[in-house]
């Protein structure tokens, strides 16, 4: 390991008098608001960088974490095998799944009811890494889960594989 | 003094204020779209009346109706006359500085001279550093008054750099009154009018000034009596239309601090090659017009400044006020008396 040795910049009579260093300061920052302005009145959308959110989608990472969702099988069949991994690891201790016998001997066992309570989920993905079955993942780009009760709040199987639309709750639901 | 007269001075004193009061809250508005479109950024746009958002402005009304109907809460550790008083100390300095800026000249309509400047004074560049000084009182007396560690902090550090920076704003305006030979604003802008510009004779003062009126309108980079994200500062007991009120008293001392400069360095109420005071009412409207936009400019400037620079470090800022300006001042008025000494 070398070590690098680093210049400090030096402080010579015009950087001292600081009037020059302020002009520089300011003609950067007055370029910046003339050149947006200009932008802003042919409404053109390198104006500014902001994204108005609510009316405009958010823009996610390509792999970014998002709400959940669980997967299905080719026949519609939920892919989870209720082996409890992801409930066992997740640090939060926001999945909930009980367990039933599968129609299918192959597949032995399978979901009951499995929920996931997103105002306790961390957004960690470990339930993601953990599945040996590849049934859950955090891609659903959905980013607002916020609800009105904490009850609201969990999600229940029909919810996270899409086939239930999760409604939205109302300002006064279990005060 | 005559009824006419007195009903005058009411009626521009009143306009004074107004002119004050709605340009700070038109600074609240600036100083959120000017940062913001500045950094590639929209800035505040979300209040609306009906729909209509017209580039944010109503955000300086939702924040009045937000101050007023603000819970007042006053912590139990206040020392109680100073902390409700100290707000009303601090703008009331600036309120009075409004009404003793040079809006205009002196016109003739209807067959009488009618004075555009609120207060007329032979003495009015002190009158106006005199109240603006006062306003040092209010940050020390609500960081005393607040009981808190933090308070108390911001309001030395407010007396320390106000202190610094009012001496150097006096002294750099020696020099351009000498030259003037009068301390009446009205006069310095006729000596202007026969000239030239202040600027012209003092590029080096104008610098000076508002550097000081910079800091002692506690803007960032010299915000330490605030310091909003150390300490919070002199108003951290403060709450509702009281914080408010050093809200507005900031702004305040900017547009006094641009009016002094407008007046006393860009010509005042002038405007190059028209007679203003011979042209009846439409002069007076053009003094006004003229006066307002010069200030307006040297806010936009300020608030450049305030967007760009990092804060200065406490020493930093004493050094400059101390080390710095005040030499600068001295040297700058030195030079300016023998100047006119050799030159007359």
């Amino acid at each position: 390991m070398t070590v690098k040795a680093v210049e400090r910049p030096k402080r010579t009579l015009a950087t001292q008098i600081y009037l020059i260093e302020v002009w520089k300061g300011l003609a950067i920052t007055f370029r910046h608001l003339f050149v947006n302005l200009y932008r802003h009145l042919l409404r053109r959308p390198d104006a500014s960088v902001t994204i108005q959110y609510p009316e405009d989608p958010a823009v996610l990472g390509r792999r970014a974490r998002t709400r959940h969702r669980l997967l299905k099988r080719d026949d519609g069949a939920p892919r989870c095998t209720a082996c409890l991994l992801c409930e066992t690891i997740c640090p939060a201790k926001c999945i909930r799944i009980t367990a039933e016998n599968a129609p299918d001997a192959m597949i032995e066992k399978r979901a009951k009811t499995f929920q996931i309570d997103l105002g306790m989920c961390v957004y960690c993905g470990y339930c993601v890494e953990a599945c040996p079955v590849d049934a859950i993942h955090m891609d659903a780009d959905d980013v607002d889960t916020s609800r009105y009760s904490r009850k609201d709040m969990i999600w229940d199987m029909a919810e996270l594989m899409g086939d239930k639309p999760k409604r939205p709750s109302a300002p006064v639901a279990d005060r | 003094m005559n009824f006419v007269d007195a009903i005058w001075t009411v009626v521009k004193v009143a306009a004074g204020v107004a002119f004050g009061m709605n340009i700070a809250g038109l600074l609240g508005w600036v100083e959120r779209k000017q940062s913001a479109v500045m950094q590639d950024r929209i800035g505040a746009n979300r209040a609306d009346i009906f729909g209509f958002r017209i580039l944010g402005l109503f955000h300086p009304l939702a924040d009045a109706i937000k101050m007023l109907t603000k819970e007042d809460f006053v912590s139990s550790s206040v020392v109680q006359p100073l902390h409700t008083i100290a707000p009303v100390i601090a703008m009331g300095g600036g309120l009075f500085c409004l009404a003793a800026l040079p809006y205009g000249g002196t016109i003739q309509f209807l067959g009488r001279a009618w004075s555009l400047q609120p207060l007329e004074c032979s003495c009015g560049v002190p009158l106006v550093l005199a109240a603006l000084a006062f306003g040092v009182h209010g940050v020390m007396m609500a960081g005393y008054a607040s009981g808190s560690n933090y308070g108390m902090l911001g309001g030395l550090r407010g007396a320390a750099q106000m202190v610094a920076s009012e001496v150097c704003l006096a002294s750099s305006l020696a020099g351009l009154l000498f030259l003037y030979g009068t301390l009446d604003f009205q006069q310095a802008v006729a000596w202007q009018s026969a000239h030239a510009w202040g600027i012209v004779f003092q590029p080096l003062a104008f610098i000076l000034f508002l550097t000081a009126g910079a800091a002692v309108t506690k803007r960032t980079p010299f915000d330490l009596p605030e310091g909003e994200s150390e300490i919070v500062g002199f108003h951290v007991e403060y709450s509702g239309m009281k914080f408010g009120m050093f809200l507005i008293t900031d702004f305040m001392e900017s547009i006094v601090i641009c009016g002094v400069t407008a007046a006393l360095f860009l010509g005042g109420w002038l405007i190059p090659g028209l007679d203003l005071p011979s042209m009846g009412l439409l002069g007076g409207v053009l003094m006004l017009a003229s006066f307002t936009v010069k200030v307006l400019a040297l806010l936009f400037l300020l608030m450049q400044i305030r967007w760009t620079l990092p804060r200065f470090r406490f020493d930093q800022l004493l050094d400059l006020g101390w080390k710095n300006l005040l030499p600068l001042s001295l040297l700058n008025f030195l030079v300016t008396a023998w100047g006119i000494y050799l030159w007359r």
